[in-house]
Order: C-alpha cells, then sequence, then structure tokens
C-alpha cells in the first residue's frame, strides 16, 4: 500500500492545498483561527486534531460561558470538601478519615442509539476510566437511562441492548450497579439518554492529576491496542489518502472489551499504590490526540510523541486515524526514567501491554512523528484548551408562555373511592413508576461485598471502610418539568436528588450532572440550557452542595423537534456508618406513618397528567429552605435512631410513596388522609419537600419535637399494619398488596418479555 | 490455630475479596493464591470465586482450568483437599473435571441477579456438614450461564449417589436440569455452585446469613481432622 503522509514541511510549502475542514465539522472561522495559531496551513493529523478537539463534545464551545456559574456561585461548604473542583477528570470530594471520593456522571447518548450494546457497554467504560484517573478505585455504578414511549417498537431495539450492555460490560467489571434512573418519554425516541455514573475512592496521598511534567519522563501508553473503531468523521481524511484498496468506512461506535479494562482497573491500582506515575490520563473521545494535547497543556511542558510505535490492532491505519482512534481501554501515563522498569513489572504482572510512545520536554510544543517524518507541530494549549467558545444567541420560545397557561387544571378528576383505586393501580402499573426489577435484575448489585442499599431504594449505598463509612448516590431529573420552566425543572432535579440522599441517612455534599438539551443552534433550547445551569448553580449555592464537574450533552434533536430539556443531578452523600442508613421498606407493626412538608394542588408535569396525555402548566412549586430543614431531620433522626423507614415523595404523589413502601416490605399499612383535604391531591401532587417518615411509636415525641423545632409541618398519616395486607385509605378505597404487586411487576415483562 | 483457606485470583476474578472476607468472617484466615504461582502456600482449603476468568473467553473457565496453580489445586483435590467453587469456580471445576456436566447461557438468555431459595440436598460434604439435609436458604444468584446441564446417564449417577448439593427452589433461574444449583464429587470434598454464598455472610450486606455454613462447615471439618 502506496500513502503520501502530510507532513508539516508540506504544509509549509504547499498552503494552497484545499482541506475538508467542513466534513470534519469545522466552520470557516475556525479553519483560519487554526491557520492564525499555527502560522501555516495544518497538516492532514493536526487538522484532525483540531477538529476533534474542537468539537462540541470535547470543547464545551457553545456551553462554557454558562458552565462558569459552576465555578462562581461556589457555596461556602466548598473549600471544606472540595480537593480537586471542576476541569479535571472527575471532582474529588473529602469524606474523613484520610479517604476521598471521587465521582462523575457522563453521556453516551448518540452511540448508544447507533449500537445499544456496545454504546450503553463503552459509556460505562469511559466513565470508570475518568474515575481510575484520578488514582481512585471504582467503587459502584448507576444508570440514568431515558427512552421513547414504551410501547414504541424502536424503544424495544434500543432498551434491551442498552440494559444489556450495561450489565454485560459493568458485571463483567466487578463493579455493583446501585442505582440510576428508567424514564420514557416520546421526545427520547430518537434520542434514547444512557447517562453512567461512577463513584471512586481514593486516599488523599494517592490522588492524581493528568499533567505531563518533568523533561526526559516517558509517556507511556497502556492498556488494550488501537484500532479503526471509534473513529467517525476522521474517515473523510482518511478516505482522501488511502489508496483504492484500503478500507473506506469504519464504524464510528466504539467496541469494549471489559476484561481487557479489569485487568487495567487492577494493574493501575498496584502502578498508584507504588507511587509509579507523575500523571495519568484515560483515553477516551478523541483518543490519542485529546490525551497527549491535554497532559502537555495541564503541564505546561512540551511533548514529543513517535506515532508509529503505537501498538495496533490493524495494521493498516493512518497516523490520522490513530490520532483520533476511540478504541477503548487505554491509559496513557507520564513515567519517570527511574520508574520505568518497576512500572513495566507491574503491566507485565496484568498482561497489560505498555509502551514508552512519547518524552517530557520543556518545547512548549507537541510534536509527533510518523516513521522519521514530522506530523504535528502545535502549541498543545492551542488544541485542548483555547478552543473556539460561542455565546450562542437564546431567547425565551414564543409557546412557553400558552404552555405555562395549560394548566391540567380541567382534566376530569378521580372522585370516588373506586376512581381514586384505579387511577393509584394505573400509576403504579405506567412504565416510569412500574418496578425496574426487569432492567436491575440484569445487573450484578452485589459484587464487592459492600452494598448496603441499592435501587430501587431512595439512593444506593457502599461502605468504603472496615469501620462502616459509607458514601451515597442518587441519580434525578425530570424532562417534564424542565420542559415547563427550565429553572424549577433544574432545581427540582437537584432538589429530589438531594433529598433521596438525605433520605436514607446520610449527608448531601456535592454534585455532578449531565445536561441533555437539544440543539444549541436552536435558540429555544440555548434558553433552556442557560436556564438550567443558572438554576443549578442557585440551587447548589442554597443548598450548600458545590458542583464537582459534570458534562454536556447537545443535539439530542429530531429534525426539529429537541428532546425535553433533561439535567440529569447526581448528589453524592457521606454516612459515618453505614448501619444506621434508613432503608424504604417499613417492617414493625404499629409504627406511625409521619409525612413532612406541605402538599398543594400541583399536577403540572406530574406522572398523573402524563397519563392523560397533558403536558402543561407549571411544575411543583420550589423551597430550597425547606428540602434543606427535612434533609436535616432525616439525617438527625437516622443518626438518632428515630426511623425503621424512609422514601421520598416525588412523580406519582404520596399515593406511590406509600404502595412502594407497602411492596417493598410486604407488610400493609392503615392510612389515613387529612380530613379537610381533597383526597386526589393528597394522594397525587407532586409537591417538592415532602419525605415519609417511618417512626416507632416510643421515638414519636423526640421525632415530632425534633420537626417542630424546625418549624417543619408533620402530619401523622397512618399506621403500619401486617392484618391489612394491602394500603387502606380509609373512608376511601383498599389496594391489596398482590393487585398492587401486580400491577407494579407486570408492565416490564409484559413490554420487554 | 485458625485453619487456613486460599482464595485463587485469576485475571478477571471478581469476587475473590468477597470470598476472603467471607472466609475472615467465618473466623478462618484468608490467604491469597495467584493463578500465575503454583505454590498453594500449604493452606487447607481453597475456594476458586466468582467472576469472569481470562474474560471467560472461548467458555467460561476454559483458560483458567490452565493457569499454572489450578494444575496443583487439582491434584490437591483428587487427593482430598477441600475445594469450593462458586459461579465461575462452579464452571472451572466442570472444565476441570473434577465436577461433570457444564454451565450454558441461562435459558432467559439474559443476565440474572436476585436472591435465590435454595434446598440442601446433601449435608454431608465438606463445605455443609453446618447444614441440614432439606434445609431452606436464601442466597445471592448472579450469573449469565448458570444452565447446569449433563447427559442423563450423568444425572442419573449424580441423584443416585446423593451428589446434587443444593435444587432451586420455586422458579428455576436459569434452565439448569433438574433445578440443579450445586453438587459435589464422589468423596464429597469438591462442591460446585452458581450462586453466591460469600455474598450472604453479613446482615448490612446480605439477604441473610446463610452463606457463613459453607465456610463454618469446613472450618469444623478441618479443626475436626
Amino acid at each position: 500500500m502506496t500513502r503520501n503522509v502530510d507532513t508539516v514541511k508540506d504544509a509549509e510549502t504547499t498552503p494552497e492545498v484545499a482541506q475538508p475542514f467542513a466534513e470534519l465539522g469545522l466552520k470557516p472561522d475556525e479553519y483560519s483561527q487554526i491557520r492564525e495559531h499555527l502560522g501555516r496551513r495544518p497538516t492532514s493529523s493536526e487538522l484532525a486534531m483540531y477538529s476533534v478537539m474542537w468539537s462540541e463534545h470535547c470543547s464545551y464551545k457553545s456551553s462554557k460561558v454558562h458552565l462558569r456559574q459552576f465555578g462562581e456561585k461556589v457555596p461556602s461548604e466548598a473549600k471544606d470538601i472540595l480537593l480537586v473542583g471542576m476541569g479535571e477528570n472527575a471532582g474529588v470530594v473529602d469524606v474523613g478519615d484520610g479517604l476521598a471520593v471521587t465521582f462523575k456522571i457522563e453521556s453516551h447518548n448518540h452511540p448508544s442509539y447507533v449500537e445499544p450494546y456496545q454504546g450503553a457497554a463503552t459509556g460505562i467504560g469511559g466513565i470508570v476510566r475518568d474515575i481510575l484517573t484520578m488514582g481512585a478505585r471504582p467503587v459502584a455504578v448507576m444508570d440514568p437511562l431515558r427512552f421513547g414511549a414504551a410501547d414504541a417498537p424502536d424503544t424495544h431495539r434500543v432498551l434491551p441492548g442498552v440494559v444489556a450492555g450495561i450489565g454485560g460490560y459493568g458485571n463483567c467489571l466487578g463493579l455493583p450497579n446501585i442505582g440510576g434512573e428508567v424514564v420514557f418519554d416520546e421526545t427520547y425516541l430518537g434520542n434514547p439518554l444512557v447517562n453512567a455514573l461512577c463513584v471512586g475512592v481514593v486516599p488523599h496521598d494517592r490522588i492524581q492529576l493528568s499533567a505531563a511534567t518533568g523533561a526526559g519522563n516517558h509517556v507511556i501508553l497502556f492498556g488494550a491496542k488501537t484500532g479503526g473503531d471509534g473513529i467517525g468523521g476522521v474517515s473523510v481524511l482518511a478516505s482522501e489518502t488511502f489508496d483504492d484498496e484500503g478500507p473506506s468506512k469504519r464504524p464510528s461506535v466504539q467496541v469494549g472489551d471489559p476484561f481487557a479494562e479489569k485487568v487495567l482497573i487492577e494493574a493501575c491500582q498496584e502502578l498508584f499504590e507504588q507511587q509509579l506515575v507523575v500523571g495519568i490520563q484515560d483515553l477516551g473521545g478523541a483518543g490519542i490526540s485529546c490525551a497527549t494535547s491535554e497532559m502537555a497543556s495541564n503541564g505546561d511542558s512540551g511533548m514529543h510523541v513517535w506515532l508509529d510505535r503505537v501498538p495496533l490492532r490493524d495494521s493498516t491505519l493512518a497516523p490520522e486515524e490513530i490520532l483520533m482512534s476511540e478504541s477503548q481501554e487505554r491509559m496513557c501515563a507520564v513515567v519517570a526514567p527511574d520508574k520505568l522498569d518497576a512500572f513495566m513489572a507491574v503491566c507485565r504482572k496484568w498482561d497489560v501491554e505498555a509502551v514508552a510512545i512519547g518524552e517530557v520536554n520543556d518545547s512548549g510544543r507537541l510534536t509527533i512523528e510518523w516513521h522519521g517524518a514530522q506530523i504535528v507541530d502545535v502549541p498543545p494549549k492551542t488544541v485542548a484548551h483555547d478552543g473556539p467558545v460561542y455565546e450562542r444567541p437564546f431567547a425565551r420560545p414564543q409557546w412557553q408562555d400558552a404552555l405555562q397557561a395549560d394548566a391540567p387544571t380541567s382534566l376530569p378528576r378521580p372522585t370516588s373511592g373506586d376512581e381514586l383505586r384505579a387511577a393509584l393501580l394505573q400509576l403504579v402499573a405506567s412504565p416510569n413508576l412500574a418496578s425496574k426489577a426487569w432492567v436491575t435484575d440484569q445487573y450484578d448489585r452485589y459484587v464487592m461485598g459492600n452494598t448496603v442499599l441499592a435501587q430501587p431504594e431512595d439512593s444506593g449505598i457502599v461502605r468504603i471502610t472496615d469501620d462502616g463509612l459509607g458514601v451515597a448516590v442518587s441519580t434525578d431529573g425530570n424532562g417534564r418539568y424542565g420542559k415547563l420552566d427550565p429553572y424549577a425543572g433544574a432545581q427540582l432535579a437537584l432538589a429530589e436528588a438531594y433529598r433521596n440522599v438525605a433520605t436514607t441517612g446520610a449527608k448531601p455534599l456535592a454534585v455532578t450532572n449531565c445536561l441533555n438539551f437539544g440543539s444549541p443552534e436552536d435558540t429555544d433550547v440555548m434558553w433552556q440550557f442557560a436556564e438550567t445551569t443558572r438554576g443549578l448553580a442557585d440551587a447548589c449555592l442554597k443548598l450548600g452542595v458545590p458542583v464537582t464537574g459534570g458534562n454536556v450533552s447537545f443535539y439530542n434533536q429530531t429534525g426539529d423537534t429537541a428532546i425535553l430539556p433533561t439535567p440529569v443531578i447526581g448528589v453524592l452523600g457521606v454516612i459515618d456508618d453505614v448501619a444506621r442508613r434508613t432503608p424504604l421498606a417499613w417492617d414493625g407493626d404499629g409504627d406511625a406513618i409521619w409525612l413532612l412538608g406541605e402538599t398543594s394542588d400541583e399536577f403540572g408535569g406530574s406522572e398523573w397528567a402524563h397519563l392523560q396525555g397533558h403536558l402543561g402548566g407549571l411544575p411543583p412549586a420550589v423551597d430550597l429552605d425547606r428540602e434543606r430543614q427535612i434533609a436535616e431531620i432525616a439525617v438527625a433522626a437516622s443518626r438518632d435512631g428515630l426511623l425503621t423507614a424512609a422514601h421520598d415523595v416525588s412523580v406519582g404523589g404520596l399515593g406511590v410513596t406509600l404502595a412502594e413502601m407497602a411492596l417493598r416490605s410486604g407488610k400493609g399499612a392503615r392510612i389515613f388522609l387529612p380530613d379537610d383535604a381533597d383526597p386526589f391531591i393528597s394522594l397525587f401532587s407532586e409537591s417538592a419537600g415532602r419525605i415519609v417518615f417511618v417512626v416507632p411509636r416510643s421515638e414519636e415525641v423526640r421525632f415530632t419535637d425534633m420537626c417542630t423545632a424546625r418549624g417543619v409541618p408533620a402530619t401523622r398519616i397512618g399506621v403500619v399494619d401486617s392484618s391489612i395486607e394491602g394500603l387502606e385509605v380509609q373512608d376511601s378505597f383498599t389496594a391489596a398488596l398482590d393487585e398492587l404487586r401486580a400491577a407494579s411487576e407486570g408492565t416490564f415483562p409484559s413490554l420487554f418479555g | 490455630m485458625s485453619a487456613r483457606i486460599g482464595v485463587v485470583t485469576f485475571p478477571g476474578s471478581l469476587d475473590d475479596q468477597d470470598a476472603a472476607r467471607a472466609v475472615r468472617i467465618a473466623g478462618a484466615e484468608a490467604v491469597p493464591l495467584w493463578h500465575g504461582d503454583a505454590d498453594l502456600k500449604g493452606v487447607d482449603a481453597v475456594v476458586l470465586p466468582g467472576g469472569f476468568s481470562y474474560g471467560d473467553y472461548l467458555r467460561c473457565g476454559a483458560i483458567a482450568r490452565f493457569a499454572p496453580v489450578m494444575q496443583n489445586v487439582i491434584d490437591a483435590a483428587r487427593g482430598g483437599l477441600p475445594v469450593l467453587g462458586i459461579c465461575n469456580g462452579f464452571q472451572i471445576l466442570c472444565e476441570s473435571h473434577l465436577l461433570p456436566g457444564a454451565l450454558i447461557r441461562n435459558d432467559v438468555r439474559k443476565f440474572v441477579c436476585r436472591d435465590q431459595w435454595l434446598r440442601v440436598e446433601n449435608a454431608n460434604t465438606v463445605w455443609t456438614s453446618d447444614y441440614t439435609e432439606g434445609q431452606e436458604i436464601l442466597i445471592p444468584l448472579k450469573n449469565g450461564e448458570g444452565g447446569f446441564v449433563a447427559d442423563d446417564r450423568t444425572l442419573d449417577e449424580l441423584e443416585g449417589q446423593g451428589r446434587v448439593v443444593f435444587r432451586y427452589l420455586r422458579d428455576n433461574p436459569n434452565g439448569s436440569y433438574r433445578d440443579i444449583a450445586g453438587i459435589t464429587n464422589e468423596r464429597g470434598n469438591v462442591v460446585g455452585l452458581m450462586p453466591h454464598p460469600e455474598h450472604a455472610v453479613e446482615q448490612l450486606t446480605g439477604p441473610s446469613l446463610d452463606g457463613l455454613g459453607f465456610f463454618a462447615s469446613v472450618i469444623t471439618q478441618l479443626v475436626d481432622a
């Protein structure tokens, strides 16, 4: 095979060559900017690097100006707990005992639509490597998922593949899957959201950063070989330069090998323990281009790379493709010469291939050669950090007022006992609220032996030390609320995740987010995005939980139809003694059931309205002071041993909350709703800032004193009673456990087999 | 002196730390054994833990069988050393011909993770002597290829010799022939099962404490010996 490599010398001598920058997704002025940075035209390898590093996915060029708020509106709590903030691969939070926790959420939406199994699998792989890069041992994962309507044919292609991919990859890594979400809405049909969160634990003195420093240090690529997967758009360059016999198209979705990642995790743990690396970076989007330019840029150094040393799975790959390849299960480390032998010995022990592909220097340039020819010579910052930044225009959509005015007040409401009972059963059986066991039973929640709570509990909790220190994580998001009011929608998503963590007895500490939106070039979408970030930043400040990092996924749009604006918010909490966690299931006969918070007539964006085919009005009111108060009560009451169970009230309202508690425990309860309230509102309103607590009789006085002291309204709404075998809503109806169970557990098997 | 129980780590083993924890909770010393090191370090018993050894390439357990440590495990097992294979460990024992039959893909074609009721059919093996025959225990199950299969003659022989150690109760989760969840060799020192007793040793993290009996049984046998 013959092919001409486009060298730096060629670029200097042939400035007039036309380059396919538009096909690579670069705008004309971006291309001019590259020429300006270099003082010449880029080589095709350089063009490939810039194009992918300046893509929306890697550069955050449309979102950056909005994401800055997370660094500006920082709660005072941050300085006490944040060891590493935004900008690194993942934020790191101090949890005491010399330990820190790192966590992050990312999207793998587009690949999962194209190829559900591999897209979802490599989504797990990628987020796990982000956590690994911080020096941590990954200890848990969770997957918030969103699909089109549950009965849509394409959902039946995408969902089973995504779930199998998450299980197939995550189970093989040995990471317990402790939570997540499965949500359906027709706007996700052509744009499913596959987000993945990973949590890791790292001793303070082992935290790693991704900077290349120390002239003379080796740059080592280790892990899987580099192949032609995930090259995507860059094949434009390759097909230009390949002869006719060469491959013309390559798959754009990466293929994962979880076994390769598992041994990479173990090898990295030993490398960190033995302190063998100066800096480390995972290879994800933009592959070697990203790792080399970011590490050199972070280290304010230079780097030289011999690209022909990269171990290849496919020897016909062109240098542009090697630079771009998103082959999975690869890491890049900077290693001092005197540690090289020990580094290689660890890699040999785990059968991990490792090759020194470059060297750190003081040149301030990233230079790459290919069989003796210089093909890249760039200032690394211009590739990694000084990409274009856009102030995209945005405007409140013209339809927003009409949408908000269309409140669900005119929908016929159930009133009789039979009607209310039917409404409860319908909600419990709805795909958004039904049992997700069909999904989560395909994930290993036991591995590592530290899972204290997992789905369907309010948050997942894993033990991280032998003496019982634990971390809790929950993710939440409600796109319907976001559509009605993106500012409030973001705050409600945060409030729910925060509340869920507190409900299980853990103190909420920090936030990660995955912001899933339509096209940023659409002024409506951009307004939703601006409002979401503003709402989230304001709420984080108020709740005292800093944002540690996150991810933005734009272009989740089919034609003119964007997905619901969907911020998925992850909250991390800490619990001093996992034995004190509060489970969802009530237990003791005679224990009192208390509702904290206030309930009003709030059905805008509710699940009940959704089942009537309605979306309009305003989402539930946000009261962050109240959220903070009830969270404090949840944590304090758990610590003082006042609770036997708790469950937050959210989608579907109080009725669904109580049904879930009864089903989880297998015991029934007698419920008496307030006399002066409409039972429909009491049961199904989605007012925020509410938690159901179950309190043994002996602790009721201390519990109510705690509520009174904080000025939180508490209503005694029932008693656990195993003789009932159902939910008996006094003066209204009884729903038997058997029929609730059939409703809840029948939905997924009947939809997905 | 407490019993010393080895736990083998293959590349891709996942539940090795969990098995070691269970051994410690039961009161024995857990001794890490490495797949590439033939030395059994003088242990009194061996656990082959769950996971995906060598990525489960080719067939589950097919490559692990040839690991340097396994030659000594196989020889010692034939000489009476207590060996417990859990999940992937069970698959390795079948591939090593220490136990008959094979494990194939679940009939439901999905990975299954759930709390599973089992009936103890044989309380005379070194790993089950703390149970009573007919006892029902709740143990987590999690696998993609857990369907136990063998030809009818082998199945009849297993049943006839009382070598079926555990059976799935109520709902067979993976299509195992005759609801078989675990079996033993003729001597009763080698036991393999798909469910994970090491995940049922702490109230906080498991559905029951029913898994402790495995480790307590072998410790009792070793102390008595």
